[in-house]
């Protein structure tokens, strides 16, 4: 039997600056993991994988990384993806240096 | 030191003219990620997880002023204002912009750098003891063979697809501070019967299968030096497996083959390839020997020295701990450590940079050099012009007098940068660091290796620490294994692990039960906790952490 589907985003890195950057449901690409699509069915995540990966020239590495609602948007399950959220634990650089748009 | 030749200067500079083409390419979406990804790591450049880094090459460990100044300039320029020194004696940088690279990796070959073969299944930067040609204990300067191996291995066509990467390490001294033993090839500088040669070793490594090397060879005769690594790479290249990359490196080939059968069949190809290095290579050595010929050191009275040891106990602390014996009585080597307690292990800011720069060049001879420890040694220094160096050192903040101690600890970058992590490793080093130094304890404890990995790859050494410590991913969470009594000295060995692992905010009480357990049980103060360890082994420990059921538990 295959596993129940967890909803997920699709995240990656941006080509140039190699920041975490997040696919959202308009098809856009956000620096923001809550402004990304929450993946509830499979099919779809699939197909916005697919997506994704049709965009080398933008981005690299895309993938499905297991995320949850939360009241601001979709949060990540692992903390390996909540490092990706922030940056690093010690120097307040990447994601928590500067507010991005 | 060594400068390049015009030879240096124009492969480094195609290489460089090469690689901003392919990222023209990559940018234009001529190539896709999966063809430009094997450029990009010849290149050095790694994609992690909040950013590019780019690892750049520190030939054996050695600086000069300038390019310290220039890997400062880097730094501000285009990262975040810093540098991560290694344990392969490299510099990362962990924040360039991809349509940056090819500028930085054109101002590298400004001052005769490059970050060629810092990555991929090819012979990398080839490490040497960080003390070389200033050691009272050494046979031989290192650096010369170790440049040696550097022009013989770099783009070496039939070495540029080995079964997995391939590390050499080479130490002039008894006293292994360059860990050759956990090295895919050790080499050891010895002298017999007058006549300067080398132990070999092979089959080194840590990784998620730890092994110490083996001696391949006791004494090889220096002019046999190329062919025999050239034998020793061939046969790995030919036997090494390549349909499991977790068995790939040279340490199975030997285990699976055996040392004797690994042996001979690099004997065997050493016979047939001997005759065709003609001397050639030794004819270059002697030019690059040359050029390592030991600075014009400049005689100083130690009056002023001794006078300062004993009105000024800071300076005393610090000459105490973070001195080693020069071979001229009347210099020292200076280790600065880039290890303040709570700092990031191995991080130098630009200004420190520039500070250790001006060091080198008006105290120092204008050499720097990068420990494997993740230190900065100022190789020659009068002890004279000592006070005179702490004291700029300290307006810095880089006169930590902690080296060899607790918080001098190896940490590798962890999950809070590398994609391969599967748990932090800095913000342990920085609470253990912290914790110990708010106790009071650290002089008391004494001379202690702790070193920290984030993942089973190793890079913290964290096999060979006195007190080792693993992050993995236990379902989800950080879970931290211990292991106990590893030594990555000339009396090397793998640590043990003690039992079941700890979670994240548990470590930190977990290393203060062990070394309690230490100051408890060792027989006096001279006794270091290795010594303790070895003496008792590793029951009391385990006790002291996990109650008195530890047999069971463990």
């Amino acid at each position: 039997m295959s596993r129940k589907f967890t909803p997920k985003v699709v995240t990656a890195n941006d080509l140039r600056a190699g920041d975490v950057i997040y696919l959202t449901a308009a098809g856009q690409w956000s620096r923001n993991h809550s402004e990304a699509e929450l993946l509830e069915d499979e099919a779809i995540a699939e197909l916005r994988l697919l997506s994704a990966m049709g965009q080398g020239d933008r981005v690299v590495g895309p993938y499905l990384a297991e995320a949850k609602a939360g009241p601001n948007g979709p949060e990540p399950v692992h903390f390996r993806e909540a490092f990706r959220t922030r940056g690093p634990s010690n120097y307040a650089h990447g994601k928590q240096e500067v507010a991005h748009v | 030191m060594y400068n390049y030749s015009d030879f240096d200067e124009a492969f480094v500079r195609a290489r460089a003219a090469q690689f901003r083409a392919q990222v023209e390419r990559r940018l234009d979406g001529s190539l896709t990620e999966d063809e430009f990804r094997p450029l990009r790591l010849m290149n050095g450049l790694y994609l992690q997880l909040h950013a590019y880094m780019l690892r750049v090459a520190i030939p054996y460990g050695t600086l000069r002023a300038d390019q310290m100044r220039q890997l400062a300039m880097i730094a501000e320029r285009w990262d975040k204002g810093y540098g991560h020194f290694t344990t392969r004696q490299n510099i990362q940088f962990n924040w360039p912009k991809l349509t940056d690279v090819p500028d930085i990796i054109d101002a590298l070959a400004d001052v005769q750098m490059h970050a060629i073969q810092t990555s991929g299944n090819c012979i990398r930067n080839v490490t040497a003891d960080h003390f070389a040609g200033a050691a009272a204990d050494e046979v031989a300067d290192p650096r010369p063979v170790a440049e040696l191996i550097r022009q013989w291995s770099s783009d070496h066509a039939e070495f540029q697809f080995l079964p997995r990467k391939f590390k050499i390490a080479i130490t002039g001294a008894a006293a292994d501070r360059a860990v050759i033993r956990a090295h895919d090839i050790g080499l050891q500088i010895v002298r017999q019967d007058g006549e300067i040669g080398f132990k070999v070793l092979v089959g080194g490594g840590l990784g998620r299968t730890p092994m110490l090397g083996q001696v391949i060879r006791d004494f090889l005769p220096q002019a046999d030096l190329l062919p025999y690594l050239e034998a020793v790479v061939s046969t790995y290249n030919l036997l090494g497996r390549r349909d499991n990359k977790y068995k790939a490196r040279i340490k199975i080939t030997v285990f699976e083959n055996g040392i004797e059968a690994f042996r001979a069949a690099t004997e065997e190809e050493f016979a047939r390839i001997r005759p065709q290095f003609t001397g050639v290579d030794q004819a270059l050595l002697a030019g690059i020997a040359a050029q390592f010929a030991p600075p014009a050191f400049v005689a100083k009275p130690v009056d002023f020295y001794e006078k300062s040891l004993a009105v000024d106990p800071l300076f005393a602390a610090w000459a105490g701990q973070n001195l080693t014996a020069h071979k001229r009585a009347d210099h020292a080597i200076v280790t600065i450590s880039i290890k303040a307690h709570g700092q990031t292990p191995g991080d130098a800011s630009a200004d420190q940079m520039r500070l250790m720069a001006d060091l080198a060049e008006r105290y120092g001879y204008g050499e720097l050099r990068i420990s494997h420890e993740q230190n900065v040694i100022l190789p020659h220094v009068a002890r004279a012009d000592l006070p005179s160096v702490h004291a700029e050192l300290l307006r810095a903040g880089l006169a930590t007098a902690n080296v060899g101690l607790l918080s001098d600890i190896i940490a590798c970058p962890g999950m809070d940068y590398c994609a391969l992590a599967t748990a932090r490793s800095i913000p342990v080093a920085q609470e253990l660091a912290t914790h110990f130094q708010a106790l009071g304890l650290e002089q008391e404890i004494g001379a202690l290796k702790i070193k920290i990995s984030g993942c089973i790859n190793a890079c913290g050494h964290h096999h060979v620490g006195h007190i080792g410590i693993l992050g993995l991913d236990r379902a989800g969470v950080e879970n931290y294994q211990i292991t106990l009594g590893g030594d990555g000295t000339e009396t090397a060995a793998i640590g043990e692990r003690a039992g079941p692992g700890f979670a994240y905010d548990e470590v930190v009480p977990a290393i203060e039960r062990i070394l309690r357990a230490y100051l408890d049980l060792r027989a006096d103060r001279q006794e270091t906790f290795l010594q303790a360890y070895r003496r008792l082994g590793a029951q009391p420990f385990k006790t002291a952490l996990y109650g008195e059921g530890a047999r069971d538990a463990a």
